[in-house]
């Protein structure tokens, strides 16, 4: 093929153009993952939790989560014997470094780790002016910080708490469920870290995955099913006190 | 931890819209009430207030101009603000109302007000010298006809354009309600009634503000007040506060009588750290009294003077009482946790970039643009009023 010089002065600047978009859209090096043959979600199994906080140091290790915010965190409920509207909740440090002792005797005590639901209606996607929130074929809530403005309406919208607006980087930020860890056959780092399996993520695609056997066997439940977003963090033995 | 009381989920401690984001529905509910007031002389042939029909649409322009400055200096990253015209996400009422806001300044107000001055414009390109004459012949766009047949064709479309602006007036604060009232998991926000609510209160809000900046600029003229003007526009402000207030208590006694899950959180934040801003500004202060004032001088015979003076008080509580009603949206729906447990505290920079000293900028900015806008474009016909002798003056001042 002939490029004369006039062709190749109007193929320049496009292809200058082009190469951004060729780069932006180049995949992380997974080169066995498929993300239609997945369906991420987690199981948290309560009476498991022994509120170590190993799930929130071993997290914000893992994805250099600034002090102070929480891409996973443990709440301790004291729930007594007739106040279950009125549970009595603490979290320090997002139960970071475990729990002092418990402040009050009689009633119940148990702890529940909290995270991203990863919606699959998810409302801080939904409000996202510019799409930098999405959900991934792969059923993975995801923020493209390149994309993000910054303008904090997914914080806003997500009825859980669990956005924040890094302070570095004055982006969202929240559990990625460890993308770069699953999309290489990894399980998160708050899972592996977990010292009794009281966190385990789920493939809901994967037939063999032991999450349907799971929920064949027990009474499991999302954190406010109210809110229809259709979370996919199911809880074994989640209190009516927990919010 | 301070500030705190109860339990708040860990990343809620830290509010995330400050009081910038206070003063832009406030500043765009100003643009909306002043466009409505407008319209009611252009539209509705409310003869009696034309006086204000300039100034109003002089100040929604100076209003809507510095609306969104609040919103860009409020954004982690203001240079990718771009991104909502060039790639919006369509389910976001963010992102729809980055268009709405376009849409109202550029295809209404703007192209309104260069019709409604262009024969002004044309007229002063010609009698003007220097620079003046420059810039008025780039606000001609090139088009110097002012025939009777030409100015009878802007006259026509001037009232198309108003009819058209209305419903966008509408939609504008509308939507700015809608984007609060959508967020389901803030029950202190999501409403249905929320938008309704941000349009009666955006209508108060403007009309109080032109017949503020009416009486004032009158008086710095020193041209006599058209009492006629003034009254029917306080009559309007009248009307529209008692309408908005209705929509407001009908919302209140639905909240309170549903008593949802949320309700006793709301209520107990609304009797302790939102009393002093909500109890006591917005509603005792900032409705009841302009709304007993108002009545006053609509069941009293009352002299000049008086009137005048209660619609000054009456106009400056309403504005107030508008600006805590938005402080109460946006600062007091994220005091609470949305784990119903426990509430943190607003902590205000006095100079930071979202801070008080930026939120006086932001205020005072739009008076500075109307100035400008005032000398470049008067909107004054001097058949309205007459001269006040400088003694009169002075024995009113």
């Amino acid at each position: 093929m002939n490029i004369t010089r006039r062709h190749l002065l109007l193929l320049l600047p496009a292809a200058a153009l082009a190469w951004e978009h060729v780069l932006a859209g180049t995949p992380e090096a997974a080169p066995n993952y498929q993300m239609s043959q997945h369906w991420w979600g987690m199981l948290i199994d309560i009476p498991k939790c022994i509120g170590c906080g190993n799930c929130v140091r071993a997290c914000q290790a893992e994805n250099d989560v600034p002090d102070g915010y929480f891409r996973t965190w443990v709440e301790r409920y004291h729930v007594a014997d007739w106040g279950l509207e009125n549970p009595d909740v603490d979290s320090p440090d997002g139960g970071k470094h475990g729990f002092p002792p418990a402040r009050e005797a009689g009633g119940k005590n148990f702890f529940v780790p909290k995270l991203c639901n990863h919606c699959a209606d998810s409302p801080c996607t939904q409000v996202c002016p510019v799409g930098a929130t999405f959900i991934s074929p792969d059923g993975v809530v995801l923020i493209d910080k390149k994309y993000c403005l910054g303008c904090r309406y997914c914080v806003q919208a997500c009825p859980y708490g669990c956005r924040f607006i890094n302070p570095k980087t004055e982006t969202a930020e929240k559990c990625t469920l460890c993308y770069h860890r699953i999309t290489k056959g990894l399980t998160t780092a708050c899972c592996e870290n977990c010292p009794t399996g009281a966190r385990q993520l789920a493939d809901l695609k994967n037939p063999s995955d032991p999450i349907h056997e799971f929920l064949k066997t027990h009474t499991v439940q999302v954190l406010k099913p109210h809110m229809a977003t259709y979370a996919k963090v199911y809880y074994n033995g989640l209190d009516g006190s927990v919010r | 931890m301070p500030g705190v009381e109860g339990f708040m989920y860990p990343n809620e401690v830290e509010l995330q819209w400050s009081v910038l984001i206070v003063l832009y529905p406030f500043l765009t509910g100003l643009v909306a009430g002043a466009f409505i007031l407008a319209s009611l002389e252009r539209v509705f042939r409310v003869q009696e207030v034309k006086p204000t029909y300039r100034l109003a649409l002089l100040t929604a322009l100076a209003f809507l101009l510095v609306a969104p400055l609040p919103l860009q200096l409020h954004l982690g990253h203001p240079e990718r603000s771009l991104e909502m015209y060039l790639t919006p996400h369509r389910t976001s009422a963010m992102a729809m109302f980055g268009f709405v806001y376009l849409w109202y300044l550029m295809a209404v107000l703007i192209l309104e007000i260069w019709l409604d001055y262009r024969r002004d414009i044309v007229l002063m390109a010609q009698s003007r010298s220097g620079w003046r004459r420059w810039v008025y012949r780039a606000m001609s766009l090139g088009s110097s006809n002012i025939s009777e047949r030409s100015l009878q064709i802007d006259e026509r479309v001037g009232w198309l354009i108003t009819v058209i602006g209305i419903p966008s007036a509408f939609l504008l604060h509308g939507y700015v309600g809608f984007i609060f009232g959508s967020i389901k998991a803030n029950p202190w926000w999501s409403s249905p009634m929320m938008p309704v609510v941000f349009l009666f209160s955006a209508m108060v809000s403007g009309i109080a503000l032109v017949l503020l900046l009416y009486m004032l600029t009158a008086w710095m003229r020193r041209q006599t007040i058209d009492m006629r003007c003034v009254d029917t526009v306080a009559r309007y402000l009248f009307y529209a506060f008692i309408l908005d207030f209705s929509l407001e208590m009908l919302d209140l006694v639905h909240r309170i009588y549903e008593s949802d899950e949320s309700f006793r959180s709301l209520d107990f934040m609304v009797h302790t750290r939102l009393y002093l801003s909500h109890i006591v500004v917005q509603i005792m202060f900032g409705t009841i009294a302009p709304i007993a004032l108002l009545a006053l001088t609509q069941v009293l015979n009352l002299s000049e003077t008086i009137r005048k003076r209660l619609y000054t008080v009456a106009g400056g509580l309403t504005l107030m009482g508008i600006f805590a009603m938005r402080w109460n949206v946006v600062i007091g729906g994220q005091l609470f946790s949305k784990s119903f447990l426990g509430y943190t505290t607003y902590k205000m920079g006095l100079v930071a970039r979202e801070g008080l000293l930026t939120a006086i900028v932001l205020t005072v900015l739009p008076f500075g643009l109307l100035w400008v806008l005032v000398k470049l474009l008067p909107p004054w016909q001097e058949s309205q009023g007459q001269r006040v002798p400088d003694e009169v003056m002075a024995s009113q001042a």
